[in-house]
């Protein structure tokens, strides 16, 4: 037993030496600015586009359940304005970037992992090299700045969507007035709220874009490998931004 | 000239090059052959720095590939023209855009950026073929993507892993005399990897044969046919043991 602990913890450091020897061959490629830029454009549209239709999917229920759930929670002991608040606080702070992330490390995160991977098998990646690219600059950057970058303009629209589903449950479902909804959305606000959610969804976007490329380029062997992998990629981006987020509240708030 | 010099690479228990000494002299095409899984790949892999040995060198055009920086290695790539075994094709390019990839990491304009893809489909017999994608593509034709992207950067070195593999034999042929015309066409030197024998008389200068890790033996052509090795003999004449 003390063996296999012994293997799994040194397996542990050379997994994180490995993350870190990534990163350093990452920002080594920065200068490349002419190659990865063009494409940091074509991912950022990729990973935006693509993904906003299942966060906004994913925010829209989560702002009618929650506004259901406040009001049955609060029933004759607190005011139902302050299902607003509730709703307002909870898309801002904490389900919005985390539902929305945890869907994308699905969509975005498996999909990086099973493209690169099937590179990586194919000797796609080898050909990049020999034609004197760095895969760095080609496929690693544009992907990392697309996903850090567009993470927080799709959680955005996520909050915005899940508080507008809100309020119209709310309206039609609770009996509560737009005034009275807005007063409980503004009572405790912050503008901490928006940047904090914000930030968190930028960090959740690159560590899922980081992890899909780390895992994508790291596979081994054929069509399996690249099953493998892109299951990798969504169990370690999942557990990841799960840290992350008890981080982020532990330093932040 | 292309130099290996004591070279051992092993992948964890597994040795596969052993003391490897080889070299590749100045517009020769060498052949290389060996069993599968002898590491044929292996050894074109570290001239592009794309493996580094455990032990010993390797020097192209008198630089050692495992000491080099990695601008000085982007510089040397530059140089050398590599035709994967199964094209290694990008799947979301065209065939032009798959062509033209590695000229638009030099300082060309786009009209010589055209002007060379064009040469280059040309010379593999794929002109009008621009526009598709490499899904749409037989496998004969994937090979001759390959190749003309490789020879539209104009290479000092041109390295082919297992050309012909899978190939039927009328295909095999003509990527045969596309190896010799490319050869005869631009002046470069190739290490060609194969186990197909036919085609290695067809394109080589010379042939070594690979095997457990070491060179079994070099020689002409001429050489390697009348050889007494029994090894290499059993190997080229595809006995059974």
């Amino acid at each position: 037993m003390i063996t296999a602990l012994g293997h799994k913890t040194v397996g542990a450091i050379k997994a994180v030496g490995r993350v870190g020897q990534f990163l350093g061959d990452t920002v080594r490629a920065l200068p490349d600015f002419k190659i990865w830029f063009p494409l940091t454009i074509t991912q950022m549209r990729r990973v935006g586009v693509d993904s906003l239709p299942v966060a906004l999917f994913i925010a829209a229920f989560t702002g009618v359940v929650l506004a259901l759930q406040a009001s049955y929670t609060f029933t004759g002991a607190v005011p139902l304005y302050f299902v607003g608040t509730l709703v307002g606080k909870t898309m801002m702070l904490e389900l919005g970037p985390v539902l929305a992330g945890l869907a994308l490390a699905g969509r975005v995160g498996a999909s990086m992992a099973a493209e690169l991977g099937t590179m990586r098998v194919t000797e796609q990646v080898d050909a990049l090299e020999t034609l004197a690219y760095d895969p760095h600059s080609f496929l690693v950057i544009p992907r990392i700045a697309a996903g850090t970058t567009m993470f927080p303009v799709i959680v955005a629209f996520a909050i915005a969507v899940g508080i507008t589903t809100g309020w119209l449950t709310s309206l039609g479902l609770l009996g509560l007035s737009t005034p009275d909804f807005m007063k409980g959305l503004k009572l405790f606000y912050a503008f901490k709220d928006v940047w904090y959610g914000l930030f968190k969804s930028a960090t959740f976007g690159f560590t899922i874009t980081l992890v899909g490329c780390v895992v994508g380029l790291g596979t081994r062997g054929g069509a399996e490998g690249v099953g493998l992998s892109t299951t990798r990629a969504v169990v370690y981006s999942a557990v990841l931004l799960l840290v992350l987020d008890a981080f982020w509240a532990m330093t932040l708030l | 000239m292309i130099e290996f010099k004591g070279v051992r690479k092993a992948f964890g228990e597994h040795v596969v090059l052993d003391d490897l000494t080889l070299t590749v002299r100045d517009r020769e095409t060498l052949v290389v052959i060996g069993y599968s899984g002898t590491g044929k790949s292996v050894l074109l892999k570290h001239v592009v720095g794309l493996l580094q040995p455990d032990l010993g060198q390797v020097i192209v055009d008198g630089q050692s590939v495992p000491d080099l920086e990695r601008e000085e290695l982007s510089a040397l790539r530059a140089q050398i023209g590599y035709v994967f075994q199964f094209a290694a094709l990008f799947d979301s390019m065209t065939v032009a855009e798959n062509v033209a990839l590695g000229l638009r990491r030099r300082a060309l304009d786009e009209e010589e950026i055209a002007e060379r893809v064009s040469e280059a489909l040309a010379l593999v017999d794929l002109t009008g073929n621009d526009d598709k994608l490499p899904a749409e593509l037989s496998g004969g034709m994937r090979k001759r993507v390959g190749i003309a992207r490789a020879i539209a950067l104009r290479p000092r070195y041109i390295l082919y892993d297992e050309p012909t593999t899978g190939l039927d034999p009328v295909t095999s042929a003509v990527i045969d005399q596309l190896m010799v015309r490319t050869r005869e066409h631009l002046g470069v030197t190739g290490i060609v990897v194969t186990h197909d024998m036919r085609s290695a008389y067809t394109v080589g200068d010379r042939i070594a044969m690979l095997y457990e890790g070491r060179i079994r033996q070099v020689g002409s052509v001429a050489e390697i046919q009348a050889t007494q090795d029994p090894l290499v003999r059993q190997f080229i004449e595809g006995i059974p043991s």
